[in-house]
């Protein structure tokens, strides 16, 4: 089994991601855009389990996803406690953490 | 020599006592404060003298027992133990101590009597008075201390006590200053002294007079030098000698009483006693010896120049003290030949001198604390037993026979002829001159304060002192009548202190007969006296002090320029050190520790400018960096 087109794919969705994060303004896109670089290194990492043969990369997938679930549970209650105070959804909006 | 003869055979349990009740003196009053304003001069007084009884009983003690045998010792604790440096804290009193335990209790008790008048009307006599008694403890721990280091105690708590009596009137500026001075001078001394215990302690591994004695001879001559010098160094501080003389003169603020003690039983007689209870290092030493006779001659004549100068009556005196120790020194640097004459001296001086610094506080006491002589004039008429005490003080001090000066003078200017060789005459004639410049400003000082014009201030009445003054005055005077002619009647003192410093001497063969020397010490007396009569009575004095005088009465007059110079060489100099090493630690050591706070700081201020609030900037910047970890990563792998 060639693992190259996996592969490939994996750093596909990771790029889409990373570009989406850094580019788009919308904090509920931005989110999407992190959970596609999540679920881009779980590709790559079932895909080395299943070429190595064994299933320590299974599993850290499986953790991925437990954090992931868990990020979107906190990440989307700040986002809508954020889009309720201040009536935008936008992070170049929430700015006041700074020097 | 015998070096390893032993300075005391007996014991006595007595020694403790003579330092223990005025240390007790000094405790209660200065803890019971001002309740014990009422009768604290008085403890003070007894005590002092309860100390002179117990010195007399062990003078009697002492002559009961043979030549050989009168030292005594008293062990008290082991003060220092470690390792192989082991130092006893032990008492010693021989011939040589006896002499000065009984002047410093005698004359310091007469002055504590004389001071219960004098400072009857100072709110602060109490303090005075429990000063006066640390005075009299400290100085007697310095002459009975067995070892260099117990010496070093009562060294040290002579120059406290002199600090705080000198400085004793410190709401005055000028006063405080002139204490701090002492103190500071008296230090460069103490160093001397520290050195030469730290030269003992390595060389023989032992501090005390007996171990050091037991290593003199001419196999440690070098060590024994190098010690002998930074002992002169230490008496040259505490006896106002050349070149530590300067403070000598400003002490003169403390308290008249204060100046006599200063000046006739304690301080400065205690770099006499030094050099005397250390003849075993200097008898190995002819270099350190030559020095001490050096300081000695300088300082005689230095002293004797600064006093045909001054109008102050009590600067006056001081600068006299200067000369007399200055022949005491040389006479100590004689070696065996001169120690006893020093001894001798230094007593007769110490009655002599107590009596007119006393008598010089009468004057003060009856003219208004005035102490400018240009402003008294025929205070004879007004204060009869001043001037009659003052009187034989002076012809004892100029060297009039038979009063005591004269028979100790006179035996120093033949010891320093009989030095041998052409250093001989240098300093014989040196002495001679001494003498002859003693006798003109010593009969300017009596004639420009008891004699002449009245020349007194508007509002001075003088007046006779009270009794409780007068009485120690002649009680000193009589001493200053008879202690020479004793203590030189068959050479008495002389053979007194031969066990101790000058076990085994010959007398060589005198370059002069004592009778020439005599006479010629006699001319040069009558010459001083007789300049002083033509510039001083013949010519009436002054009221004011002229001012289109030479260049060398000037020079007198600023104490031949020693402040100037210790200003310009030691003073400004050390001010010009501190200051480039307060630059130094501004600029340098601040400016690093600084600088670097500053840099970071600065630096801190760019960087979190990087804190822009845009999540997207970090996401980008960690990406970024992430990046970079990675490439780094490759690379090394490739």
């Amino acid at each position: 089994m060639s693992p190259n087109n996996y592969l490939v794919l994996s750093a596909l969705l990771f790029s889409i991601g990373a570009i989406g994060v850094v580019l788009r303004r919308n904090a509920i896109v931005v989110f999407m855009c992190v959970e596609l670089m999540l679920n881009a290194a779980n590709l790559a990492f079932v895909t080395f389990a299943r070429l190595l043969g064994n299933l320590d990369g299974q599993v850290v997938a499986f953790f991925t996803m437990v954090v992931a679930a868990c990020e979107v549970v906190v990440g989307l209650a700040i986002i809508v406690t954020i889009f309720r105070s201040r009536r935008s959804a936008s992070v170049d909006d929430a700015n006041l953490l700074k020097y | 020599m015998e070096a390893t003869h032993a300075l005391a055979s007996g014991t006595s349990s007595l020694l403790v006592w003579l330092i223990a009740l005025p240390a007790l003196g000094a405790t209660i009053l200065l803890l019971a404060g001002r309740r014990s304003d009422k009768w604290g001069h008085l403890l003070a007084t007894a005590l002092s003298g309860a100390s002179f009884v117990v010195g007399l009983v062990e003078l009697f003690q002492m002559l009961g027992r043979d030549g050989e045998s009168r030292g005594v010792t008293q062990h008290l604790f082991t003060w220092i133990n470690a390792g192989s440096f082991n130092v006893e804290a032990g008492l010693l009193l021989d011939q040589l101590s006896i002499c000065f335990v009984l002047l410093i209790t005698g004359v310091g008790t007469l002055i504590h009597i004389y001071s219960i008048a004098y400072m009857e009307h100072d709110h602060d006599r109490r303090r005075f008075f429990s000063y006066l008694n640390l005075f009299i403890a400290a100085m007697l721990l310095l002459v009975l201390g067995d070892s260099f280091l117990n010496l070093y105690v009562g060294w040290e708590g002579v120059g406290l006590a002199s600090y705080l009596l000198i400085g004793f009137w410190n709401q005055k500026p000028a006063y405080a200053t002139a204490a701090k001075k002492a103190f500071v001078v008296n230090r460069i001394g103490d160093m001397g002294l520290s050195f030469a215990i730290m030269i003992a302690f390595t060389a023989f591994g032992t501090v005390s007079f007996q171990g050091v004695a037991n290593h003199a001879g001419p196999e440690h001559k070098q060590i024994m030098t190098w010690m002998g010098l930074a002992l002169l160094l230490a008496a040259a501080g505490k006896s106002a000698q050349f070149p530590l003389q300067s403070w000598l003169g400003d002490a003169m603020a403390g308290p008249t009483p204060v100046s006599a003690l200063i000046h006739a039983a304690t301080m400065v007689t205690a770099g006499v006693y030094l050099i005397t209870r250390s003849n075993f290092v200097f008898d190995s030493a002819p270099t350190a010896q030559l020095m001490v006779v050096i300081v000695g001659v300088v300082t005689l004549l230095f002293g004797a120049l600064i006093g045909t100068a001054k109008d102050d009556i009590k600067k006056a005196l001081a600068a006299s003290t200067m000369s007399q120790i200055g022949y005491m020194v040389l006479a100590a640097g004689l070696g065996p030949a001169g120690y006893a004459f020093a001894i001798m001296h230094l007593l007769t001086h110490g009655f002599f001198k107590a009596s007119m610094f006393l008598g010089a506080g009468s004057v003060m006491h009856g003219m208004n604390d005035e102490v400018d002589m240009r402003k008294f004039g025929r205070l004879r008429v007004a204060m009869p037993i001043t001037y009659l005490t003052f009187g034989l003080g002076y012809l004892a001090i100029i060297g009039v026979p038979p009063f005591s000066g004269f028979f100790s003078k006179d035996k120093i200017i033949e010891a320093a002829f009989n030095a041998g060789g052409p250093r001989g005459w240098i300093i014989g004639f040196a002495a001679l001159l001494g003498a002859a410049i003693t006798a003109f400003y010593m009969t300017r000082v009596m004639v420009m304060t008891f004699f002449g014009q009245k020349r007194w201030a508007d509002d001075a009445h003088p007046h006779e002192s009270p009794k409780l003054m007068t009485a120690p005055i002649i009680i000193l005077s009589i001493g200053s009548i008879a202690a020479g002619a004793l203590f030189a009647f068959g050479s008495s003192l002389q053979h007194w202190l031969e066990p101790v410093v000058a076990r085994g001497f010959v007398e060589g063969e005198p370059a002069l007969q004592p009778i020439v020397v005599s006479i010629m010490a006699l001319v040069a007396v009558a010459l001083g006296i007789a300049l002083a009569y033509v510039k001083y009575v013949r010519v009436p004095v002054e009221a004011v002090a002229p001012t289109n005088v030479s260049i060398w009465t000037r020079f007198a007059r600023r104490d031949l320029l020693q402040d100037a110079f210790n200003e310009a060489v030691f003073m400004r100099p050390g001010q010009y050190l501190t200051r480039a090493l307060t630059f130094f630690d501004r600029k340098v050591v601040d400016g690093a520790v600084n600088g670097t706070g500053a840099l970071f700081g600065g630096l801190s201020v760019r960087v979190r400018r990087v804190q822009t609030g845009f999540v997207r900037t970090y996401a980008l910047l960690i990406l970024v960096g992430a990046a970079l970890i990675l490439a780094a990563m490759l690379a090394a792998r490739i």
